[in-house]
Parts: C-alpha cells; structure tokens; sequence
C-alpha cells in the first residue's frame, strides 16, 4: 500500500509545507500564531476526512458527531482510567470514531445526497442532546482535559503542537496511499458510475462504508487532538451542527484537488475567525460568510484551484 | 437442468405492477454460442438481459448458469461467476482517461481483498491494459477523458470493460446503438472477433438484421415479452412470425 507513497510529489510538497510550518510554528511565530496552526492542523484531518467522503459526491453535515466522540472518548478514558499520553489518546480516539463510524455505516452507505447529508447531521443532533442532557459528562459545560504525557513526561505546547504535526503527515501519507490505491480510485469511480463499479464486481455500498469508516477516523483523531489541544470538551464546541456546518465550509473553501489543501484551509480558516473576532466581535460571522461567498463566486473549486490558476499561468509565462 | 448447455432458464418470468415484461422464456445456450437477440422496442429483450446479468429479480422461473441456479443474483455475483455485460448507453467513468476506466475493471478483477490497497498504476497491469486498448483499437484514446470520446469509442471501452474479467457469457445490449454507420461494422468486427479467440459465449441485443446476419449463429426474436422464434439467422429471418411482428415487412 507504501510502495513508493514518499516519491509521490503531493506527499513530498505536503510534507516540506507541513516542516517548515512546524519550524515557523515552533521557533519564530508568537504564541498565539502557533495556536492557530496547531488548531487549523487538527481541525484539518477533519476536513481530509471529509474531503475523502466528498469526492464521491457524499457529503456530511454531521461530521462532528466523530470530532466530538473523538474528544470525548479522550475526556472519558482520563476520568475513568486516567489516560494521559498522547500517544493512547490519539489511538483511542480513532478507535472510538472508528467503531461508531462502522456501525453507523451499515446504515449510511444506503443513503446518497440529500439523505446522507441529513442523516449524519440527524445522528450528530442525537449526540450533541445526549451530552447536553449528561450531567456525568459535564452537561453543556463539558469536561476539562489534563496536559498530555508522552510516557510518561508531560508535553509542552510546542511538543504538542510538533506531535500533531507528525499526526498529520502520517495522514497524509495514509490518505494519499489509499486514493492512489485501487479501492481509493474507486471514489471518483462511483462518483461517475454506481452500476458500473457494481458490474465490475465490487460492491458500492462496501466501498462508501470502508470510506466513511476513514472518514470518521480521522474526524475523530481531529477531535482527540482538539481536546488535548484545548484542554477542553464540550457539546457546543464539539458535537453542535454548527461545527459540523464549520468543517464543510473549510472542505469547500479548501477545494478537493490535492491532499494538503484541507490542512491549508484549515489553518486560514482558523486565522479568518481571529481576526473577524478582533475586527468585528459583534459581527465575525458576516466575515465568514462573505469569505464563503467570494470563495463560492470566485474560486468555485477552492483555495487550491487558486494555487492551480497561478501555477498554470506561471507555466504559460515560462513558455 | 441439462448441463451440456452453459446457460438455461426455465418459464422464465418479469411483470411490473402486473402488466407482464417477459413471460414463459425458455432458452438454452451452449458453450461458444454468438446469439442474436431480436425485437420491436417494448419486446422483452433488455428486460431478459437484465434478469441473467442480476438488474433485475424475475417474477418467477429459473436461470441455470453451468448447472446452477442463478434465479435472482445480485450484478457483482454475476461478474464474479462469469456472467458480465455491456449496456445499451455506456456504462463507464466519464470524468476518467479510457486507460484509468480500464485499469479499474482490471484491478477489480484480477485483485481481491488487501490486494485492493496497492497502487493502481502498476508497471504489469499497465501493459496488460495497453494490449486490451490496441485489440480492442483505442490505444491512441488512451489518455484521453472518456466524456469527450465519439459513442463508438465509448461503447468499445464499455465492452472492453466488460470482457477484461475472462466472462464465460457475456451480454451485449445493443452494442451499435447510437454508433455511426461508419462505425458499426469496425466496432462489431473488432469486438467478436476478440471474443471469438477468447470462445466466450456471446448473447446480444441488436436491432440492425445487417449485423445480425453477418455476426450471428442463431437467432432469439422476442414479441411482447415472449420468444417467437429460435433458429439460424437464415430461417429467423426468413419466419412470417418474425416478419411480421419484428422487420415490420
């Protein structure tokens, strides 16, 4: 499945941006910088989650029921087991979403357009009631989340930060593995044609559930992260629609045509919400839109159709 | 059943909401067998397609495949028993290169399970593939995207895609449809004469008696859902039934 994934150039440039943003990140950017990327790196493996589910034409508007199972499977194993390290967080995690994503798909991989999207977001609500009624869980307070360990050392913001970064390499690696692969160019394949892929003998409903299954492992590595990130859980920052409604709006404006582009949107995203909540706390929220409707109008296929545009009219240039 | 013939079915049967599609089909087919499948629009032909090929669960009656009952499978267990087929408007990747709809059904049917994980583009399947492009003469289309390819090109993709997984039957619904008539007779000569080296047996729907009579063995005519002759294409084509209800002459 590895063969030869680190000569692949999308890999390659992932990994040289995803470097030097740890460096900047680390040593020279101020606190707050560093935050937002570290932020944005999280929340992005959310969004290549979701961008997996995109490309064939499947879209999720409950995304953050896997973010926040993630997070709360993190907040739930330090209360009741005393889970500290980062390394068993992340795992458990993953773990947690994959398990409820696999279940949850016998069901989803059913449903197409409209009722897909609804159906997830129908099963985040289901979730985000449950927390929000849960007064073991904190209720609508949440729960607050210890620093993480790293066998037993406690990890610093900046180790943190640099830990996620390498999560998110490992993803990349992974998910531009799997899209290379057989089953992964199955995803557009679908997205074309279901009776065909039906008559070449695979199941369609096997391929969307094995991708769902991906897709709310990594939502749920995102939320794990977030929560060992922000030192805090609960329903309304975790599991609520509008989180769900976040995480797509970063997939659109990020664009579907390279494996780094969710990370990048993410980590803009995350730089647009601060400086709307400095420029315009009363109003952050029209900035966001407004950001939505230019990317909508103007670069319909996202962030990286920009960098697409300017590489090709370099090219033109050179010629 | 008898098994000295590949493929059977018994009274077989199709009705939608009680009007009836097909009824009491009988049709035994032997090994290397090239059929014609005849008949006016509404006779039954894509819907008995449909029922060997899985699209569709007959009403009643039975498919026999190799000695097995089929009756009602799904399409991928079809394929994976060796019973594949082409359709009337091309069923291929559109938005993909002629070469990556290929090494798709390749893959699919050469690899199974944890298999399905390596890289699609590998150095032996492509080769494969390019021989499969220059038999069935799209080699040149190769890297184009299917969506801007001519219909005669797509219907070649479409049953190369259908044959890359060694079919023991294989159904053509219409494979000149929407073709030129430039077209035709290269798409059918590169298309039976492939699978006639490969002794694949060969059902297909066609309309047009001038590629009925030059590619066929034997004839099925199909009227309002039932089988009216079965014989060489010299005498189907010759049968008043069949003048009158299918040629319209």
């Amino acid at each position: 499945m590895f063969k030869g994934i680190l000569k692949d150039q999308s890999v390659q440039t992932s990994i040289g941006v995803i470097f030097i943003l740890l460096i900047f990140g680390s040593f020279i950017l101020p606190e707050w910088m560093s935050n937002n990327f570290m932020y944005g790196m999280s929340r992005g493996l959310a969004v290549l989650g979701l961008m997996i589910l995109w490309r064939t034409n499947l879209v999720s508007f409950g995304h953050a029921l896997y973010y926040g199972f993630g997070a709360y499977a993190v907040a739930l194993c330090q209360k009741f087991f005393g889970v500290t390290d980062i390394l068993l967080r992340l795992l458990i995690a993953v773990a947690a979403a994959g398990l409820l994503g696999f279940a949850l798909g016998f069901i989803l991989r059913k449903y197409r357009e409209i009722f897909f999207a609804m159906l997830s977001l129908a099963f985040s609500m289901v979730l985000y009631g449950l927390l929000a009624k849960a007064e073991f869980l904190g209720s609508t307070d949440g729960m607050s989340i210890s620093p993480s360990t790293f066998f037993g050392t406690e990890l610093g913001r900046i180790a943190l930060f640099n830990f996620i970064g390498l999560v998110v390499i490992l993803a990349i690696i992974f998910a531009q593995a799997y899209l290379r692969s057989s089953l992964g160019h199955l995803t557009t394949a679908i997205q074309d044609n279901e009776i065909r892929v039906e008559y070449l003998g695979y199941s369609v409903e096997k391929a969307i559930h094995i991708k769902y299954v991906i897709s709310a492992c990594l939502a749920g590595g995102a939320g794990g992260l977030m929560a060992a990130s922000l030192g805090q859980v609960d329903p309304d920052s975790m599991v609520l629609w509008s989180v769900s409604g976040e995480l797509v709006f970063v997939t659109i404006m990020s664009g579907l045509g390279n494996i780094l582009a969710p990370f990048i949107g993410a980590v803009i995203f995350e730089f647009i919400r601060t400086y709307a909540f400095e420029w315009a706390p009363q109003a952050w929220q029209m900035i966001i839109g407004g950001t939505l409707l230019a990317i909508i109008f103007f670069s319909p296929g996202g962030l990286w159709s920009l960098f697409q545009k300017l590489n090709f009219l370099r090219k033109k240039n050179n010629e | 059943m008898n098994n000295n013939f590949i493929l059977q079915t018994k009274d077989l049967q199709k009705s939608f909401s009680g009007i009836i599609a097909a009824e009491n089909i009988n049709i035994s087919v032997k090994e290397g067998e090239i059929i014609g499948i005849i008949g006016a629009n509404g006779a039954g032909k894509t819907v008995f397609v449909n029922m060997i090929t899985g699209y569709l669960k007959p009403t009643s009656g039975k498919i026999h495949f190799l000695g097995n009952d089929i009756t009602g499978i799904k399409p991928r267990e079809a394929t994976h028993i060796g019973v594949c087929r082409s359709f009337q408007v091309s069923q291929v990747f559109m938005t993909m290169t002629v070469k990556q709809n290929l090494m798709i059904a390749m893959s699919l049917s050469k690899k199974k399970g944890g298999q399905l994980l390596l890289p699609l583009e590998d150095e032996k399947l492509s080769k494969e593939c390019d021989k499969i492009l220059d038999l069935y003469k799209i080699k040149k289309q190769g890297d184009l995207i299917v969506s801007t390819l001519s219909q005669g090109m797509r219907k070649l993709l479409d049953i190369a895609m259908a044959v890359v997984g060694n079919p023991k039957v294989l159904l053509l619904d219409e494979p000149t449809s929407g073709v030129s008539v430039e077209e035709k007779f290269g798409i059918m000569d590169i298309v039976i004469s492939a699978l006639k080296k490969s002794g694949t047996t060969v059902l297909f729907v066609e309309h047009d008696m001038e590629i009925v009579e030059r590619y066929v063995d034997r004839v099925i005519a199909f009227y309002q859902g039932q089988v009216i002759c079965d014989d060489t294409p010299k005498k189907a084509l010759k049968n008043k039934k069949v003048i009158q209800y299918v040629l319209g002459s």
